[in-house]
Protein backbone atom coordinates (compact mmCIF):
# COMPACT_ATOMS: atom_id res chain seq x y z
CA UNK A 1 0.00 0.00 0.00
CA UNK A 2 2.54 2.88 -0.55
CA UNK A 3 1.28 4.64 -3.13
CA UNK A 4 -1.98 6.59 -2.04
CA UNK A 5 -5.49 6.30 -3.62
CA UNK A 6 -7.36 9.79 -4.42
CA UNK A 7 -10.00 10.48 -3.11
CA UNK A 8 -13.11 12.03 -4.05
CA UNK A 9 -13.86 13.67 -0.42
CA UNK A 10 -11.70 14.12 2.42
CA UNK A 11 -12.61 14.32 6.61
CA UNK A 12 -10.90 15.79 8.67
CA UNK A 13 -12.00 14.39 12.22
CA UNK A 14 -8.60 14.69 13.84
CA UNK A 15 -8.61 15.63 17.54
CA UNK A 16 -12.85 14.98 17.68
CA UNK A 17 -14.56 12.87 19.88
CA UNK A 18 -17.84 12.95 20.08
CA UNK A 19 -19.09 12.02 17.52
CA UNK A 20 -16.17 10.82 16.68
CA UNK A 21 -14.39 9.50 13.24
CA UNK A 22 -16.60 6.54 12.55
CA UNK A 23 -19.68 8.35 12.46
CA UNK A 24 -18.32 11.31 10.08
CA UNK A 25 -17.20 8.25 7.85
CA UNK A 26 -21.24 6.63 7.80
CA UNK A 27 -22.18 10.41 7.21
CA UNK A 28 -20.19 11.07 4.03
CA UNK A 29 -20.86 7.40 2.73
CA UNK A 30 -24.38 8.30 3.02
CA UNK A 31 -24.16 11.02 1.12
CA UNK A 32 -21.34 9.80 -1.61
CA UNK A 33 -22.47 8.22 -4.85
CA UNK A 34 -21.83 4.78 -5.61
CA UNK A 35 -17.86 4.50 -6.95
CA UNK A 36 -16.85 7.16 -4.81
CA UNK A 37 -13.78 7.26 -2.35
CA UNK A 38 -13.57 8.40 0.59
CA UNK A 39 -10.26 9.72 3.21
CA UNK A 40 -10.93 10.10 6.67
CA UNK A 41 -8.02 11.47 8.75
CA UNK A 42 -8.25 10.06 12.45
CA UNK A 43 -5.88 10.56 15.04
CA UNK A 44 -7.92 8.28 17.23
CA UNK A 45 -6.38 4.80 17.09
CA UNK A 46 -9.93 3.19 17.72
CA UNK A 47 -10.55 4.29 14.26
CA UNK A 48 -8.19 1.49 12.86
CA UNK A 49 -10.27 -1.29 14.46
CA UNK A 50 -13.82 0.04 14.12
CA UNK A 51 -13.53 1.53 10.27
CA UNK A 52 -12.96 -1.90 8.67
CA UNK A 53 -15.50 -3.10 11.09
CA UNK A 54 -18.01 -1.39 10.01
CA UNK A 55 -16.97 -1.02 6.30
CA UNK A 56 -16.99 -4.80 6.11
CA UNK A 57 -20.01 -5.40 7.74
CA UNK A 58 -21.79 -2.43 5.75
CA UNK A 59 -20.74 -4.24 2.13
CA UNK A 60 -17.90 -1.25 1.36
CA UNK A 61 -14.25 -1.55 0.42
CA UNK A 62 -11.62 -0.43 2.77
CA UNK A 63 -9.00 0.91 0.50
CA UNK A 64 -6.13 1.08 2.88
CA UNK A 65 -4.99 2.81 6.08
CA UNK A 66 -2.03 5.16 5.76
CA UNK A 67 0.05 6.11 8.72
CA UNK A 68 1.24 9.45 9.05
CA UNK A 69 2.79 11.75 11.91
CA UNK A 70 0.06 11.08 14.86
CA UNK A 71 -2.93 10.17 12.55
CA UNK A 72 -3.94 7.85 9.66
CA UNK A 73 -5.86 7.81 7.04
CA UNK A 74 -7.96 5.66 5.96
CA UNK A 75 -9.62 5.30 2.91
CA UNK A 76 -12.70 3.36 1.86
CA UNK A 77 -14.90 3.22 -1.34
CA UNK A 78 -18.93 3.28 -1.31
CA UNK A 79 -19.75 -0.17 -2.76
CA UNK A 80 -23.43 -0.23 -3.27
CA UNK B 1 -15.41 55.25 11.95
CA UNK B 2 -18.38 53.96 9.97
CA UNK B 3 -20.44 51.92 11.62
CA UNK B 4 -20.22 48.43 10.85
CA UNK B 5 -23.56 46.18 9.76
CA UNK B 6 -23.36 42.77 11.54
CA UNK B 7 -26.12 40.22 10.41
CA UNK B 8 -26.64 37.01 11.99
CA UNK B 9 -28.90 34.56 10.38
CA UNK B 10 -29.80 32.00 13.29
CA UNK B 11 -31.89 33.21 16.58
CA UNK B 12 -31.09 29.93 18.15
CA UNK B 13 -28.69 29.64 20.58
CA UNK B 14 -25.16 29.99 18.67
CA UNK B 15 -27.21 33.24 17.16
CA UNK B 16 -28.61 34.75 20.18
CA UNK B 17 -25.26 34.39 22.39
CA UNK B 18 -23.13 35.95 19.75
CA UNK B 19 -25.78 38.84 18.65
CA UNK B 20 -26.14 39.58 22.45
CA UNK B 21 -21.86 39.21 23.20
CA UNK B 22 -21.37 41.81 20.25
CA UNK B 23 -23.73 44.21 21.58
CA UNK B 24 -22.22 44.19 24.82
CA UNK B 25 -18.46 44.43 23.45
CA UNK B 26 -19.35 47.67 20.81
CA UNK B 27 -20.90 50.73 20.99
CA UNK B 28 -24.03 51.54 18.38
CA UNK B 29 -21.54 53.81 16.40
CA UNK B 30 -19.67 50.79 15.94
CA UNK B 31 -21.99 48.76 14.75
CA UNK B 32 -25.59 47.68 14.22
CA UNK B 33 -26.53 43.89 14.99
CA UNK B 34 -29.28 42.29 13.46
CA UNK B 35 -30.71 38.86 14.12
CA UNK B 36 -33.00 37.44 11.44
CA UNK B 37 -34.91 34.54 13.00
CA UNK B 38 -37.46 32.21 11.41
CA UNK B 39 -39.98 31.54 14.21
CA UNK B 40 -39.10 34.68 16.89
CA UNK B 41 -39.31 31.91 19.55
CA UNK B 42 -36.07 30.66 21.34
CA UNK B 43 -36.21 26.76 21.75
CA UNK B 44 -34.41 25.20 24.46
CA UNK B 45 -33.91 21.80 23.65
CA UNK B 46 -31.80 19.99 26.15
CA UNK B 47 -35.25 20.76 27.70
CA UNK B 48 -37.36 18.62 24.94
CA UNK B 49 -35.92 15.10 26.65
CA UNK B 50 -37.79 16.20 29.86
CA UNK B 51 -40.90 17.46 28.17
CA UNK B 52 -41.06 14.50 26.93
CA UNK B 53 -40.79 11.66 30.34
CA UNK B 54 -43.33 14.47 31.69
CA UNK B 55 -40.90 16.44 34.07
CA UNK B 56 -41.02 19.74 32.07
CA UNK B 57 -43.57 22.02 31.39
CA UNK B 58 -42.89 22.92 27.68
CA UNK B 59 -43.60 26.49 28.45
CA UNK B 60 -40.58 26.83 30.35
CA UNK B 61 -38.58 25.66 27.70
CA UNK B 62 -39.72 28.17 24.21
CA UNK B 63 -39.63 31.82 24.83
CA UNK B 64 -40.03 35.39 22.86
CA UNK B 65 -36.32 35.94 21.39
CA UNK B 66 -37.18 39.55 21.39
CA UNK B 67 -37.09 39.18 25.41
CA UNK B 68 -33.66 37.18 25.33
CA UNK B 69 -31.84 39.33 22.92
CA UNK B 70 -29.91 42.63 24.26
CA UNK B 71 -32.05 45.91 23.30
CA UNK B 72 -29.28 47.05 21.26
CA UNK B 73 -29.79 43.65 18.67
CA UNK B 74 -32.61 44.30 16.29
CA UNK B 75 -34.77 41.38 15.78
CA UNK B 76 -36.43 40.62 12.32
CA UNK B 77 -39.04 37.69 12.46
CA UNK B 78 -38.82 36.33 8.64
CA UNK B 79 -37.12 33.64 6.86
CA UNK B 80 -33.71 34.46 4.77
CA UNK B 81 -34.07 33.29 1.82
CA UNK B 82 -31.16 33.61 -0.04
CA UNK B 83 -27.10 34.82 0.93
CA UNK B 84 -25.84 36.59 -1.90
CA UNK B 85 -21.50 36.76 -0.75
CA UNK B 86 -21.03 38.53 -4.17
CA UNK B 87 -23.39 41.41 -3.25
CA UNK B 88 -22.86 40.69 0.95
CA UNK B 89 -26.58 41.11 1.01
CA UNK B 90 -28.99 38.86 2.86
CA UNK B 91 -32.79 38.29 1.07
CA UNK B 92 -35.64 37.94 3.31
CA UNK B 93 -39.44 36.36 2.40
CA UNK B 94 -40.61 40.01 2.40
CA UNK B 95 -38.30 40.67 -0.06
CA UNK B 96 -36.53 43.10 2.02
CA UNK B 97 -32.80 42.74 1.56
CA UNK B 98 -30.09 43.66 4.38
CA UNK B 99 -26.72 44.63 3.56
CA UNK B 100 -24.05 42.96 5.87
CA UNK B 101 -20.18 44.11 6.64
CA UNK B 102 -19.98 41.14 8.86
CA UNK B 103 -22.43 37.90 8.50
CA UNK B 104 -22.73 34.96 10.96
CA UNK B 105 -24.26 31.78 9.86
CA UNK B 106 -26.23 30.35 12.22
CA UNK B 107 -29.10 28.52 10.75
CA UNK B 108 -28.79 25.39 12.84
CA UNK B 109 -30.07 21.75 11.81
CA UNK B 110 -33.00 20.78 9.62
CA UNK B 111 -35.03 17.68 10.26
CA UNK B 112 -35.45 15.97 7.33
CA UNK B 113 -37.88 12.68 8.21
CA UNK B 114 -38.47 12.44 4.32
CA UNK B 115 -35.43 11.04 3.98
CA UNK B 116 -36.37 7.73 5.24
CA UNK B 117 -38.51 5.62 4.03
CA UNK B 118 -41.49 5.12 6.04
CA UNK B 119 -39.94 6.81 9.01
CA UNK B 120 -42.52 10.07 9.18
CA UNK B 121 -45.41 7.51 9.32
CA UNK B 122 -44.36 4.84 11.69
CA UNK B 123 -41.30 6.85 14.22
CA UNK B 124 -41.92 9.54 17.12
CA UNK B 125 -38.52 11.35 18.06
CA UNK B 126 -38.45 14.19 20.56
CA UNK B 127 -36.52 16.97 18.66
CA UNK B 128 -39.57 19.83 18.19
CA UNK B 129 -42.09 20.63 21.43
CA UNK B 130 -44.86 18.80 18.90
CA UNK B 131 -42.98 15.69 18.66
CA UNK B 132 -42.11 15.60 21.95
CA UNK B 133 -45.40 15.74 23.75
CA UNK B 134 -46.77 13.35 21.20
CA UNK B 135 -44.24 10.66 22.31
CA UNK B 136 -45.26 11.63 25.93
CA UNK B 137 -48.74 10.84 24.73
CA UNK B 138 -48.05 7.02 23.17
CA UNK B 139 -45.57 6.61 26.27
CA UNK B 140 -48.24 7.34 28.71
CA UNK B 141 -50.19 4.98 27.08
CA UNK B 142 -47.36 2.50 26.42
CA UNK B 143 -47.64 -0.39 29.39
CA UNK B 144 -46.34 -3.75 27.38
CA UNK B 145 -44.58 -4.63 24.14
CA UNK B 146 -40.94 -3.76 22.76
CA UNK B 147 -40.00 0.15 21.98
CA UNK B 148 -37.12 0.52 19.69
CA UNK B 149 -35.32 3.59 19.79
CA UNK B 150 -32.17 4.84 17.38
CA UNK B 151 -31.33 7.60 15.07
CA UNK B 152 -32.95 7.46 11.10
CA UNK B 153 -29.52 9.08 10.15
CA UNK B 154 -25.80 11.14 10.96
CA UNK B 155 -24.97 13.51 11.91
CA UNK B 156 -27.28 14.91 14.93
CA UNK B 157 -27.79 17.19 17.45
CA UNK B 158 -26.48 15.75 20.67
CA UNK B 159 -24.99 12.56 19.79
CA UNK B 160 -25.75 11.14 23.29
CA UNK B 161 -29.30 11.61 23.38
CA UNK B 162 -30.55 8.35 22.23
CA UNK B 163 -28.71 6.59 24.53
CA UNK B 164 -29.80 9.39 27.24
CA UNK B 165 -33.46 8.84 26.33
CA UNK B 166 -33.05 4.56 26.47
CA UNK B 167 -32.16 5.04 30.51
CA UNK B 168 -34.37 8.01 31.42
CA UNK B 169 -36.98 6.02 29.65
CA UNK B 170 -35.66 2.98 31.66
CA UNK B 171 -35.89 4.63 35.06
CA UNK B 172 -38.81 6.34 34.66
CA UNK B 173 -40.64 2.53 33.45
CA UNK B 174 -39.80 1.18 36.71
CA UNK B 175 -40.99 3.90 38.90
CA UNK B 176 -44.12 3.47 37.10
CA UNK B 177 -43.87 -0.17 37.71
CA UNK B 178 -43.90 -1.59 34.19
CA UNK B 179 -40.31 -2.02 33.47
CA UNK B 180 -40.80 -5.93 32.97
CA UNK B 181 -43.53 -5.81 30.32
CA UNK B 182 -41.59 -3.28 28.30
CA UNK B 183 -38.31 -4.03 26.67
CA UNK B 184 -36.13 -1.57 25.36
CA UNK B 185 -34.18 -2.25 22.86
CA UNK B 186 -31.47 0.48 21.43
CA UNK B 187 -30.27 0.33 18.23
CA UNK B 188 -26.42 1.83 17.56
CA UNK B 189 -24.65 3.54 14.71
CA UNK B 190 -21.60 2.62 15.82
CA UNK B 191 -19.44 -0.77 17.35
CA UNK B 192 -20.82 0.39 21.09
CA UNK B 193 -23.80 1.86 22.80
CA UNK B 194 -22.07 5.61 23.27
CA UNK B 195 -20.34 7.47 21.06
CA UNK B 196 -17.28 8.01 22.89
CA UNK B 197 -15.34 5.18 23.41
CA UNK B 198 -13.59 5.86 26.68
CA UNK B 199 -16.87 6.43 28.18
CA UNK B 200 -18.76 3.45 26.53
CA UNK B 201 -18.13 1.27 29.40
CA UNK B 202 -19.84 3.38 31.47
CA UNK B 203 -22.76 3.99 29.66
CA UNK B 204 -22.63 -0.11 28.67
CA UNK B 205 -22.66 -1.03 32.30
CA UNK B 206 -25.54 0.74 32.98
CA UNK B 207 -27.41 -0.96 29.77
CA UNK B 208 -26.09 -4.40 30.66
CA UNK B 209 -27.54 -3.93 35.09
CA UNK B 210 -31.27 -2.40 33.84
CA UNK B 211 -31.33 -4.56 31.08
CA UNK B 212 -31.60 -2.12 27.92
CA UNK B 213 -31.22 -4.72 24.69
CA UNK B 214 -28.94 -2.85 22.13
CA UNK B 215 -27.96 -3.62 18.52
CA UNK B 216 -24.46 -1.62 17.32
CA UNK B 217 -23.54 -1.46 13.69
CA UNK B 218 -27.39 -0.19 12.84
CA UNK B 219 -27.47 2.73 10.79
CA UNK B 220 -31.32 2.91 9.71
CA UNK B 221 -32.06 2.46 6.29
CA UNK B 222 -36.00 2.66 5.83
CA UNK B 223 -38.92 1.68 8.23
CA UNK B 224 -42.03 -0.72 7.05
CA UNK B 225 -45.12 0.93 9.33
CA UNK B 226 -47.14 -1.98 8.26
CA UNK B 227 -44.56 -5.00 9.35
CA UNK B 228 -43.77 -2.71 12.46
CA UNK B 229 -40.00 -3.49 11.23
CA UNK B 230 -37.03 -1.15 10.89
CA UNK B 231 -34.21 -2.73 8.66
CA UNK B 232 -30.23 -1.08 8.22
CA UNK B 233 -27.71 -0.66 5.75
CA UNK B 234 -25.96 -3.31 7.30
CA UNK B 235 -28.51 -5.97 6.75
CA UNK B 236 -29.90 -6.40 9.54
CA UNK B 237 -34.44 -5.95 10.50
CA UNK B 238 -35.54 -5.33 13.63
CA UNK B 239 -39.35 -5.02 15.15
CA UNK B 240 -41.12 -2.92 17.21
CA UNK B 241 -44.39 -2.31 19.17
CA UNK B 242 -43.11 1.65 19.36
CA UNK B 243 -40.39 3.11 17.68
CA UNK B 244 -38.37 6.41 18.91
CA UNK B 245 -35.81 7.14 15.49
CA UNK B 246 -34.15 10.60 15.51
CA UNK B 247 -34.91 12.14 12.12
CA UNK B 248 -31.82 12.41 9.54
CA UNK B 249 -30.26 16.47 9.56
CA UNK B 250 -29.43 18.39 7.30
CA UNK B 251 -28.23 22.23 7.13
CA UNK B 252 -30.35 24.98 6.12
CA UNK B 253 -32.26 25.54 3.41
CA UNK B 254 -31.13 28.96 2.99
CA UNK B 255 -27.54 27.53 3.30
CA UNK B 256 -28.44 25.15 0.56
CA UNK B 257 -30.23 27.55 -1.70
CA UNK B 258 -27.11 30.07 -1.55
CA UNK B 259 -24.74 27.23 -2.58
CA UNK B 260 -23.26 27.52 0.41
CA UNK B 261 -23.36 24.30 1.90
CA UNK B 262 -21.77 20.44 1.76
CA UNK B 263 -24.07 17.42 0.23
CA UNK B 264 -25.59 17.44 3.70
CA UNK B 265 -26.00 21.49 3.49
CA UNK B 266 -23.60 21.78 6.14
CA UNK B 267 -21.39 24.80 5.91
CA UNK B 268 -17.88 24.14 5.55
CA UNK B 269 -15.76 26.15 8.32
CA UNK B 270 -12.55 26.35 9.26
CA UNK B 271 -12.32 24.50 12.71
CA UNK B 272 -10.14 27.37 14.28
CA UNK B 273 -11.54 30.86 13.09
CA UNK B 274 -14.70 29.77 12.57
CA UNK B 275 -14.94 31.35 9.16
CA UNK B 276 -16.77 30.20 6.27
CA UNK B 277 -14.15 28.65 3.91
CA UNK B 278 -13.13 31.12 1.24
CA UNK B 279 -14.39 33.82 3.42
CA UNK B 280 -13.19 36.36 5.56
CA UNK B 281 -16.35 38.56 6.86
CA UNK B 282 -18.82 35.15 6.87
CA UNK B 283 -18.14 33.00 10.22
CA UNK B 284 -20.46 30.01 10.63
CA UNK B 285 -21.22 28.76 13.93
CA UNK B 286 -23.65 25.96 15.93
CA UNK B 287 -25.12 23.15 14.37
CA UNK B 288 -25.14 24.58 10.81
CA UNK B 289 -21.27 24.10 10.54
CA UNK B 290 -19.11 20.99 9.06
CA UNK B 291 -17.42 20.51 11.59
CA UNK B 292 -17.00 16.43 12.81
CA UNK B 293 -17.77 18.14 16.50
CA UNK B 294 -21.26 17.57 18.16
CA UNK B 295 -23.69 19.32 17.23
CA UNK B 296 -25.19 21.12 20.93
CA UNK B 297 -25.72 24.43 22.19
CA UNK B 298 -22.35 23.93 24.18
CA UNK B 299 -20.48 23.79 20.93
CA UNK B 300 -21.89 26.89 19.86
CA UNK B 301 -21.47 29.17 22.99
CA UNK B 302 -17.88 28.42 22.80
CA UNK B 303 -17.80 28.97 18.88
CA UNK B 304 -20.25 32.57 19.57
CA UNK B 305 -17.37 33.76 22.24
CA UNK B 306 -14.54 33.16 19.70
CA UNK B 307 -16.40 34.91 17.47
CA UNK B 308 -17.86 37.83 19.22
CA UNK B 309 -14.04 38.74 20.50
CA UNK B 310 -12.51 38.13 16.90
CA UNK B 311 -14.90 40.27 15.26
CA UNK B 312 -15.46 43.05 17.60
CA UNK B 313 -11.66 43.28 18.20
CA UNK B 314 -11.57 43.91 14.27
CA UNK B 315 -14.36 46.45 13.61
CA UNK B 316 -11.84 48.63 17.04
CA UNK B 317 -9.09 48.05 15.46
CA UNK B 318 -7.67 45.22 18.37
CA UNK B 319 -5.41 42.74 17.31
CA UNK B 320 -7.18 39.33 18.02
CA UNK B 321 -6.37 35.99 16.71
CA UNK B 322 -9.34 34.03 19.56
CA UNK B 323 -9.22 30.70 18.01
CA UNK B 324 -11.73 28.11 18.76
CA UNK B 325 -10.27 24.80 20.88
CA UNK B 326 -13.16 22.33 19.86
CA UNK B 327 -14.58 22.84 23.66
CA UNK B 328 -17.92 20.47 24.21
CA UNK B 329 -19.71 20.48 27.70
CA UNK B 330 -21.92 18.16 28.51
CA UNK B 331 -23.97 16.24 30.70
CA UNK B 332 -25.51 13.17 29.90
CA UNK B 333 -29.28 12.47 32.05
CA UNK B 334 -29.66 8.25 33.12
CA UNK B 335 -32.96 9.31 35.07
CA UNK B 336 -31.59 9.69 38.41
CA UNK B 337 -28.00 10.64 37.54
CA UNK B 338 -25.74 12.07 35.43
CA UNK B 339 -22.32 11.62 33.37
CA UNK B 340 -20.37 14.84 33.21
CA UNK B 341 -17.94 15.55 29.77
CA UNK B 342 -15.78 17.88 28.97
CA UNK B 343 -13.25 18.10 26.15
CA UNK B 344 -11.72 19.92 23.70
CA UNK B 345 -9.07 18.95 20.24
CA UNK B 346 -6.32 18.68 22.83
CA UNK B 347 -7.72 17.18 25.95
CA UNK B 348 -10.18 13.59 25.15
CA UNK B 349 -12.99 13.06 27.41
CA UNK B 350 -12.32 11.98 30.98
CA UNK B 351 -14.22 8.82 32.14
CA UNK B 352 -16.17 9.95 35.15
CA UNK B 353 -18.99 7.92 37.22
CA UNK B 354 -22.90 9.26 36.92
CA UNK B 355 -23.44 10.90 40.13
CA UNK B 356 -26.70 12.41 41.48
CA UNK B 357 -24.88 16.08 41.95
CA UNK B 358 -24.00 16.26 38.13
CA UNK B 359 -27.96 15.68 37.46
CA UNK B 360 -28.93 18.60 39.78
CA UNK B 361 -26.34 20.75 38.12
CA UNK B 362 -27.93 19.63 34.69
CA UNK B 363 -31.00 20.67 36.12
CA UNK B 364 -30.26 23.98 37.77
CA UNK B 365 -28.48 24.36 34.28
CA UNK B 366 -31.58 24.31 32.04
CA UNK B 367 -33.37 26.47 34.34
CA UNK B 368 -30.33 29.21 34.58
CA UNK B 369 -29.83 29.09 30.83
CA UNK B 370 -32.50 31.75 30.43
CA UNK B 371 -30.58 34.38 32.63
CA UNK B 372 -26.89 33.59 31.47
CA UNK B 373 -25.78 31.86 28.58
CA UNK B 374 -28.65 32.86 26.44
CA UNK B 375 -27.70 36.46 27.67
CA UNK B 376 -24.22 36.36 27.78
CA UNK B 377 -23.98 36.90 31.24
CA UNK B 378 -21.02 35.61 33.20
CA UNK B 379 -19.38 34.16 29.82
Amino acid sequence: MSEEPKVDRLIDARNTFCPGPLMELIRAIREAKVGEVIGVLSSDTGSKRDIPLWTSKAGHKLIGIYEKAGYAEIVVQKMK
Amino acid sequence: MMSKKIVIVGGGPAGTIVANLLAKKLKKEEASITVIDKTGRHVYEPGLLYVTLGDQDPKGIVKDEKDILNKKVKLIVDEATKIDTKKKMVEIRSGDRLDYDYLIIATGARLCPEEVPGLKEAAYHFYTVDEALKLKDALEKFDKGKIVIGVGGVPYKCPPAPAEIACFLDYKLRKRKTRDKVEIHYLSPLPRVFPIESIDPIVNEIFDKEGIKYTTFFNVESVDPERKEVRSLEGETIGYDLLILIPPHRGSKVVEDSGLGDRGGWVPTDRYTLKVKGYDEIYAIGDATDLPISKSGAAAHYEAKVVANNIASEIKGIESQDKYNGKVVCLCDAGNKAIYLNFDYDHPPKPTRPRWVYRLLKLTFNKLYWYTIAKARFL
